[in-house]
């Protein structure tokens, strides 16, 4: 499964990745905004989209939208995995297609049992 | 602000206003229009020489509170190009704090992931060799078994000991790097005195504006709060527990999504 990992602080982006790694996801990029990861997921075949939502170019919850509006994308699953605690926000994400949402600081024990979910429904 | 001075000022502006109104109804009544017509214009001076006095006050209270700002800029450029000033000092500050945060993380995870092979092939080995020993236990090992066995052990406890040695540098290293929490608090207590003075300088600024507002007699409509619908991001909340709108942790997330049907 090919993962692309946004998040504009490098060390988070590390910390994902180091999880994924450890529940045996080793095939991830990424990208540190909404802007760059728009076209690679386009030109990409990426399976999954792990995404923070406040980035400085395009947030995490524009880049949600654009990728629910492309044909080519719009079932691909999404997590967000962000700081942001408003329920107006948490509510709007769900409207706006997200697959699962994470709060920060998060677990490992989370993050499994998220993106096990989002894969349990995707297959069924 | 010479408060005392302004109030003194307008003492004596009333002041004169009263001996003024008095002589001006006195000429009235007399019918000396031509004196009473100077004592008006006597007044209108009187009345502009005490709104000089008020702007001349606000302005020197003007300048004295820009100075205390701290602004080195060119403001006659367009935008204007600011050299230095406390946000400036703040922010430069603040992006140290971001910096050195990142390296203090890379550092630890760099630490973290050399270590963690080391420990995994002990616990492997360790693993491997307890069920030999349990054979051993139960007198199923052969002659060549055992000799094996023997050699095993040996190699096993120089692993452990070089590899102990390593975990125990990195750990107290990991200990270490986490000093970069002194520096960056301190820092930051910095930030905190110098955001507050800004704050205290823009407060004068406020206070001298009502007054320019007080003396003119221009009031503003202050326009009602920003109401374009957009969902502002706050980023990480540090008061949740004391706001209604915000959750605090996994499960309310998770009981927010699955009360709305997701």
């Amino acid at each position: 499964m090919k993962i692309l990992i946004v998040d504009d602080f490098s060390t988070m982006r590390r910390i994902i990745k180091n999880l994924l790694r450890d529940l045996g996801f080793t095939n991830t990029q990424e990208a540190d905004d909404g802007t760059t990861a728009l076209p690679m997921l386009r030109a990409g075949d990426f399976d999954f989209l792990v995404t923070d939502w406040n980035m400085p170019g395009m947030t995490g919850i524009e880049l949600l939208k654009h990728v629910r509006a492309d044909a080519k994308l719009v079932s691909l699953p999404v997590l967000m995995v962000t700081a942001e605690a408003k329920r107006d926000q948490i509510v709007e994400a769900a409207q706006a297609g997200v697959n699962g949402y994470v709060v920060k600081p998060f677990t490992a024990q989370v993050l499994k049992e998220k993106i096990e979910k989002i894969f349990e429904r995707v297959d069924k | 602000m010479e408060h005392s001075g302004s109030w003194q000022d307008n003492e004596q502006f009333v002041v004169q206003l009263q001996e003024c109104a008095n002589q001006l109804v006195d000429k009235l009544q007399n019918d000396k229009y031509h004196e009473a017509s100077e004592l008006i214009h006597t007044l209108l001076e009187a009345r502009d020489d005490h709104i000089f006095k008020s702007v001349g006050q606000l302005t020197r209270g003007l300048h004295d509170a820009i100075v205390n700002f701290h602004v080195d800029a060119n403001v006659d450029a367009d935008p204007a190009e600011i050299s230095g000033s406390e946000i400036r000092d703040a922010s430069d500050r603040l992006q140290y704090v971001i910096n050195l945060t990142e390296s203090a993380a890379d550092k630890t995870m760099d630490k973290v992931e050399a270590i963690t092979p080391i420990a995994m092939s002990l616990g492997i080995e360790s693993q491997k060799l307890k069920l030999e020993w349990v054979r051993l236990k139960k007198r199923e090992l052969t002659k060549d078994d055992f000799k094996l066995l023997y050699d095993r052990v040996d190699g096993f406890l120089n692993q452990m000991g070089d590899g102990t040695d390593k975990l125990n540098k990195s750990l107290q290293d990991i200990i270490l790097e986490q000093g970069y929490q002194d520096l960056t608090g301190q820092v930051l207590k910095k930030v905190i005195s110098l955001v507050t003075n800004v704050e205290t300088e823009l407060v004068n600024l406020m206070r001298i504006a009502g007054q320019v507002e007080k003396v003119t007699g221009v009031t503003t409509n202050t326009s009602s709060a920003d109401e374009s619908g957009v969902v502002e991001a706050e980023g990480p909340q540090i008061h949740a527990e004391k706001r209604a709108d915000v959750v605090s942790g996994q499960d309310e997330v998770d009981d927010l999504l699955s009360s709305l049907g997701f």
